[in-house]
């Protein structure tokens, strides 16, 4: 224990006498997350339209002032050529085009056949889906307005319609925050768990000064304990920093435990150091243990439902992620948080987990050599 | 020269001779982008619902049944109170409840409007929304189902036109992101951390007083990972375009000249970050921290830069791989010439020129 002791006490010197890194670990995660919580959006809010209005009738006037007072768009300009306009969706400048035909009004007005043409800007795939369910769902509610002029008429009464409402629980005000923050969260700290310690043995090994530590009498286990149990204490202090963050300047909820996350946190933590220790035992020089915690990196991330839901993936995507430490966490610290889901809501994704950390740190143990 | 051409040798060596780092460097791009292809899409698939049918009539059951059958959404739970909705949402795994009003079939024939509450999980809001969105429109084609031989309403109709990309690809998407990402990574991160191991292990002195001059050593630096760099832009477009139908309408010439700019910006910034740092460690957080998370978030690769705040959007200019995505979109999904991009190039050209100067700079000051 004494042992331990002393050589904890040589890690955290080590750590905190690197001035050049201290920043890095602890500075630079706190201000990603508070800037690129507000950049992870897919909050549609300034959508750029080209109207091309060669109606210039009253209808086609008031479907115009409807995209413009609603807040998800701005009509950036009006014109009368299709050219000029298609030109300006190149540029990149306008993600849609409305296109009013000479007839619109006229035919509005006769209630034959009137259509607006609808050109998005698709580059940006998923974007392109909402301009265009927003642009439909803007002129369906015109059609509603225009509707009790032919109600008189008594068409409208025999038609039997499913009506829908809704209403949006834990989150009602639709916020990007409180789902993006949590997660972005869990990857800072992930990243700044899984580099130091897959970077750190190998450091020892490149360095030479390993070998000093394999001719004292200290056991395996303290060895790699010691070099764990720092970033674990630097993952809960960075975690803390994040939720305190989150709530206090965010004001995002956090309705469930605060023990409960850190009890998760242990357990990921664990996963992670173990696997990031793993990493270590196996490489000779920091670039490869680098190259290696990268490569898995990349890939838990974007297949960890931090950017687009897990759900979405093809069946074997989805298998593939009940492998992915970082997508448990996420779903576990968002439920926690957002919804205040508690112990029994989260077990089974808490055992996986536990498997996981016994699994990494076991096999991480039994493939460092002491001898090389 | 001979001398710059042995060390250059003994650096594609160095490198090359690394089987595992080698295999990472050229597996990497392949299976992130086979994974990223395959998996990653925003599109709603077999969301988990679950159902409070008050009703349970044959307009309600045939409702359910056309949205379970769209393949948008699978029927996991059937609830028997409202009070249920809660504890069903906080185990995380439903994201929607539906709720059929009491009569709701009767209503529907007799009164002509039946109702449907929806609940949606909105803890993911873009999800919740695109539910909502998909649902309506199930309902909609119901309505006109039901209501059909009627004379419908009048009403205006749309029709809808996608520019570059009409199937509305998410791949379409994600390879110039992939392709800027590693990029980016590959080459800042690899390099940054070269030359900072030559320091923490004491040899870039020895090299330093070699008769080659520090710019020929810089260059028998990079120019391994330019080398690499470049097979793997190669080999991102080739399987974007051979595997995923990922079309390179504009010239390919233009495009792999872009690429090189963009792996010089890169190795530039790994220059500099290397002049700056002391140890592999810092060199690889920096290089990693600082690289990684703006070029996914703030580059336009995955969130439009236009829904940003506005201090973000200025600040998302500073961003390289910004002005590279743009680039490669535009020559790839647009087709479009150099008089379309010179102004993202420009940019380019000015920020490597930038990172140069700065690492000369730095570089001389170590020196002494």
């Amino acid at each position: 224990m004494r042992i331990l002791k002393y050589l904890l006490q040589k890690e955290f010197l080590q750590i905190f006498r690197n001035k050049s890194m201290l920043p890095i670990i602890f500075v630079m995660p706190i201000l990603q997350l508070c800037v690129l919580s507000f950049a992870a959006t897919y909050d549609m809010k300034n959508t750029n339209l080209y109207v091309v209005d060669k109606d210039l009738s009253s209808h086609s006037r008031e479907l115009i002032s409807k995209f413009n007072g609603s807040p998800f768009f701005t009509v950036k300009e009006i014109g009368f050529s299709e050219k000029e306009a298609e030109k300006e969706i190149f540029r990149d400048n306008i993600d849609a085009i409305l296109v009013f035909n000479k007839d619109f009004g006229k035919s509005v007005d006769l209630k034959t056949q009137a259509s607006v043409q609808i050109l998005v800007n698709a580059i940006n795939a998923s974007s392109a889906g909402l301009y265009n369910a927003y642009i439909n769902s803007v002129i369906l509610d015109y059609n509603e307005d225009i509707k009790p002029n032919f109600a008189k008429l008594g068409q409208d009464n025999q038609h039997n319609i499913v009506k829908t409402t809704y209403s949006h629980q834990f989150n009602p005000e639709m916020k990007y925050i409180p789902y993006m923050l949590p997660g972005l969260l869990v990857l800072l700290v992930t990243v700044i768990s899984l580099f130091l310690s897959a970077m750190n043995v190998v450091r020892e090994k490149e360095i030479g000064t390993i070998e000093q530590i394999n001719v004292t009498p200290i056991k395996k286990s303290q060895f790699l304990m010691a070099k764990l149990i720092p970033f674990l204490v630097i993952g809960f202090f960075e975690l803390g920093l994040g939720l305190l963050i989150a709530v206090f300047a965010f004001n995002i909820p956090l309705l469930g435990s605060v023990w409960l996350i850190y009890l998760v946190a242990f357990v990921y933590l664990a996963t992670i150091l173990g696997f990031g220790l793993l990493i270590s035992t196996q490489t000779d020089t920091q670039q490869q243990a680098m190259f290696i915690a990268w490569f898995f990196m990349v890939i838990f991330l974007l297949m960890g439902g931090l950017f687009t839901p897990i759900e979405s993936m093809p069946e074997w995507g989805q298998k593939l992620n009940s492998l992915n430490p970082i997508a448990y966490f996420i779903k576990i610290i968002r439920m926690i948080m957002l919804k205040g889901s508690g112990f029994f809501d989260i077990l089974r994704e808490l055992a996986i987990l536990g498997i996981f950390a016994i699994s990494t740190i076991t096999i991480a143990v039994r493939m460092y050599r002491k001898v090389s | 020269m001979n001398r710059f051409i042995g060390f250059l040798k003994k650096e594609f060596y160095h490198i090359f001779r690394d089987k595992r780092s080698m295999l990472i460097l050229f597996g990497m791009p392949i299976v992130q982008i086979m994974l990223f292809g395959y998996v990653i899409s925003t599109d709603l698939k077999d969301v988990k619902m679950a159902v409070l049918d008050h009703s349970k009539d044959e307009y309600s059951t045939e409702i359910i049944n056309k949205i379970t059958s769209s393949g948008y959404f699978s029927l996991t739970e059937n609830l028997e109170s409202v009070e249920e909705a809660d504890a069903v949402f906080r185990k995380g795994d439903v994201k929607l409840i539906l709720v059929f009003e009491p009569d709701f079939g009767k209503n529907l024939i007799k009164n002509s409007k039946g109702n449907i509450q929806i609940l949606t999980d909105a803890s993911d809001p873009n999800t919740a929304n695109l539910e909502v969105n998909y649902l309506q429109g199930i309902l909609q084609n119901y309505n006109i189902k039901i209501n059909s031989g009627k004379k419908r309403p009048f009403s205006i109709q749309t029709k809808t036109r996608m520019y570059f990309n009409s199937n509305l690809e998410s791949v379409f998407m994600f390879i110039p992101g992939i392709m800027a990402t590693i990029l980016m990574l590959v080459s800042a991160m690899m390099t940054s951390i070269s030359i900072a191991r030559e320091k923490e292990l004491g040899t870039m002195e020895i090299l330093l007083v070699s008769p080659l001059n520090p710019l020929q050593i810089i260059l028998g630096k990079v120019t391994p990972y330019l080398v690499l760099s470049f097979i793997n832009a190669l080999v991102i477009v080739g399987m974007g375009y051979f595997i995923f139908g990922v079309p390179i309408l504009g010239s390919f010439a233009l495009l792999m000249a872009e690429c090189i700019l963009f792996i010089f910006l890169a190795l530039s910034i790994g220059i500099y970050i290397s002049t700056v740092s002391k140890s592999q460690q810092v060199a690889m957080m920096l290089s990693m921290f600082g690289l990684m998370l703006p070029t996914i978030i703030l580059s336009g690769f995955i969130f439009p830069i236009r829904n940003m705040p506005i201090p973000l959007q200025v600040i998302s200019n500073i961003i390289p791989p910004k002005w590279f995505i743009i680039i490669l979109k535009n020559i790839m999904l647009k087709g479009v010439g150099f008089e379309y991009v010179w102004k993202e190039t420009l940019i380019l050209i000015v920020m490597t020129m930038g990172f140069i100067g700065l690492s000369l700079k730095k570089f001389k000051i170590r020196l002494e």
